[in-house]
């Protein structure tokens, strides 16, 4: 299963031209490498700061756009992983493994990308009866034989 | 953290940290069934205890350490008996006293000891069927259970061909290291089939009901993977990443609303996951970039491969990964380089003959020169003995000649190849198309 790993915005990721920490960088791309070893990283981007950035919003057929920078910064993204792991908990263990770049606090937070499986290949409650119904047949004829 | 949130936890640990674990146990005990019993024995310990303690900071360093001491607790027992384990016993029991971090003495930057762990899985002296389960309990920290349900077979079954693997490995004093040399070739070749072999049973699963089992695709992507970044100097490595990145990016476009399989050319390629296309054509790259500079440039000291020829000829897998490319790149099926397929298969049939790589090249001439060329290389084909039972040779056919206006000789080969295959949803579409064949246009 695959998960989208969103790091979420801190004061320093929003400030424009922000030089990032030498060692913060070292230790980012020491994370990065363990997991493109461990065949866990898809992707990953980096995303400049919302004062870069815009908002479309949407009421009936109304569309007004909104330019950054935003101001509820913990709610903002700085940047996402695609990560392909076997669990929810080892998508928490591999975040609780990176490093915390930032000096204050900030959050990264972990959520399951769709899969085909996840639409069960349109089988309806009919399907599934009648294949129960066959599958039980086959059964009692081979035990009459 | 409630105790099934907690197993779930010491599960993902599992997962993230066994084969490094069993990989460096190994290196230590020279012997990788012991190797991983010991791992076992402290993943029950950790079951045991973490739920009193709690997880502890770094578990992955708790684990190996609870391992080792298992290990050195069972060599002194055994040090009476073999003079060898003696001195085992006392190197372990002195690095533990001079290496404050336990983890350490263990760690393995460069992962050697993985990349030996996966040549040790994969060696050739074990049957393909063995090299898969011990591959996906060593290096994927898979559980017994979860191999068997991937492979539909009995547990107990899987968990005697993972017993009998090991032993085998033991008797036969099969060695814990890289190898080098005129071996290369062979035991690399070994450790590839057995990651394609098993993505293949997940992707065009060869029986049961569903056409795809996702998980086994996801397990060798990740095998793969990893040996991507072990080995990566390997263009064949890169080739079959490539190759199953590629193929897995159409997962979502091949499977019908209800379960029938979708032909490549008939496949919404807006379904195809362009992420894994483009790494695909990535792994693609960087395997041609090896081969277009391995004759030029000093190699890397880590680089295990024999010494390239100067002529750099693809491999099987990155010319397997160059055909999917060639799919993968098409906008539409219109827009295929049929004539380069054509001389990729060719070039493939030339390396690896194989009556099966013929019968493909065939689809690719049809497409290139007409379904006339193609059906009278079929034919010549159907003489083969050896795809006697292959149910694609009868479906291509019929193909052809229906596409010849063959109709009535169409309907007999498909009806053949619907006979041949196990997959019930792929005898379902055969089926459908041997009905088709009755009404022939005018």
């Amino acid at each position: 299963m695959r998960f989208m790993v969103i790091v979420k915005a801190t004061p320093e990721s929003e400030q424009e031209c922000a030089l990032p920490d030498p060692q913060g960088v070292a230790d980012m791309n020491k994370s990065t490498d363990e997991l493109i070893k461990a065949g866990v990283l898809l992707s990953y981007e980096g995303l400049h700061p919302s004062s870069k950035g815009a908002r479309v919003h949407f009421s009936g057929k109304n569309r007004t756009v909104i330019d950054g920078p935003f101001a509820e910064t913990k709610e903002l993204v700085a940047g996402f992983m695609l990560w392909q792991v076997k669990s929810l908990e080892e998508a928490i263990e591999w975040v609780k493994r990176s490093p915390n770049c930032h000096a204050g606090e900030s959050e990264v937070e972990i959520r399951q990308v769709f899969e085909p499986e996840d639409f069960a290949y349109g089988f309806s409650e009919e399907d599934i009866q009648q294949e129960k119904e066959i599958r039980a047949q086959l059964a009692d004829q081979a035990a009459k034989k | 953290m409630s105790a099934t949130d907690l197993h779930r936890t010491i599960e993902a640990v599992w997962r993230i940290e066994s084969a490094r674990v069993i990989a460096g146990l190994t290196r230590l005990t020279r012997d990788v069934g012991l190797a991983e019993d010991l791992a076992q024995e402290a993943l029950l310990a950790a079951l045991e205890q973490w739920p009193q303690t709690g997880v502890p900071d770094n578990p992955a360093a708790w684990l190996t350490a609870t391992a080792k001491r298992r290990a050195i607790d069972l060599f002194r027992r055994n040090a009476v008996a073999k003079r060898k384990h003696e001195d085992l016993a006392r190197d372990l029991a002195t690095l533990e006293q001079t290496v404050p971090d336990l983890n350490s003495t263990l760690d393995d930057p460069i992962g050697d000891d993985l990349l030996r762990l996966v040549f040790i899985s994969c060696h050739p002296i074990l049957s393909t069927e063995s090299r898969a389960a011990l591959s996906l309990r060593l290096l994927g920290g898979l559980t017994t259970a979860e191999i068997a349900r991937a492979f539909l077979t009995p547990e107990p079954t899987i968990a005697q061909r993972i017993v009998r693997a090991k032993r085998t490995l033991a008797e036969k004093h099969i060695p814990f290291e890289v190898p080098r040399g005129p071996e290369v070739a062979a035991r690399l070749s070994s450790v590839l089939e057995v990651i394609y072999l098993i993505f293949n049973e997940g992707y065009s699963a060869t029986a049961g009901d569903d056409l795809i089992r996702p998980t086994l695709c996801e397990d060798a992507l990740r095998l793969g993977r990893i040996l991507a970044e072990l080995t990566p100097q390997e263009p064949e490595v890169h080739g079959l990443v490539a190759l199953m990145e590629i193929q897995a990016s159409r997962t979502r476009a091949r499977i019908g609303p209800t379960g029938e399989p979708i032909l490549l050319l008939d496949q919404n390629r807006a379904h195809w996951d362009l992420l894994l296309i483009r790494r695909g054509l990535a792994a693609i790259d960087r395997a041609t970039n090896i081969l277009n500079t391995s004759s030029t440039t000093n190699r890397s000291p880590t680089d295990i491969s024999p010494a390239p020829k100067n002529n750099p000829t693809r491999g099987p897998y990155l010319l397997q990964a160059e055909i999917a490319a060639c799919h993968a790149r098409a906008h539409t099926p219109e827009a295929t380089d049929w004539p380069r397929i054509v001389s990729l298969y060719t070039e493939l049939a030339h390396l690896t003959p194989s009556p099966v790589i013929e019968l493909n090249r065939a689809v690719a001439v049809s497409m290139a020169n007409g379904p006339q060329a193609a059906l009278d290389l079929v034919e010549a084909l159907a003489t083969d003995p050896s795809l006697d039972r292959y149910h694609l040779l009868p479906s291509v056919r019929a193909d052809l000649l229906y596409k010849l206006g063959r109709h009535h000789e169409a309907r007999t080969q498909f009806e053949l190849a619907a006979s041949l295959t196990q997959n019930t949803r792929e005898r379902v579409l055969l089926l459908t198309r041997a009905a088709s064949c009755r009404t022939p246009p005018r």
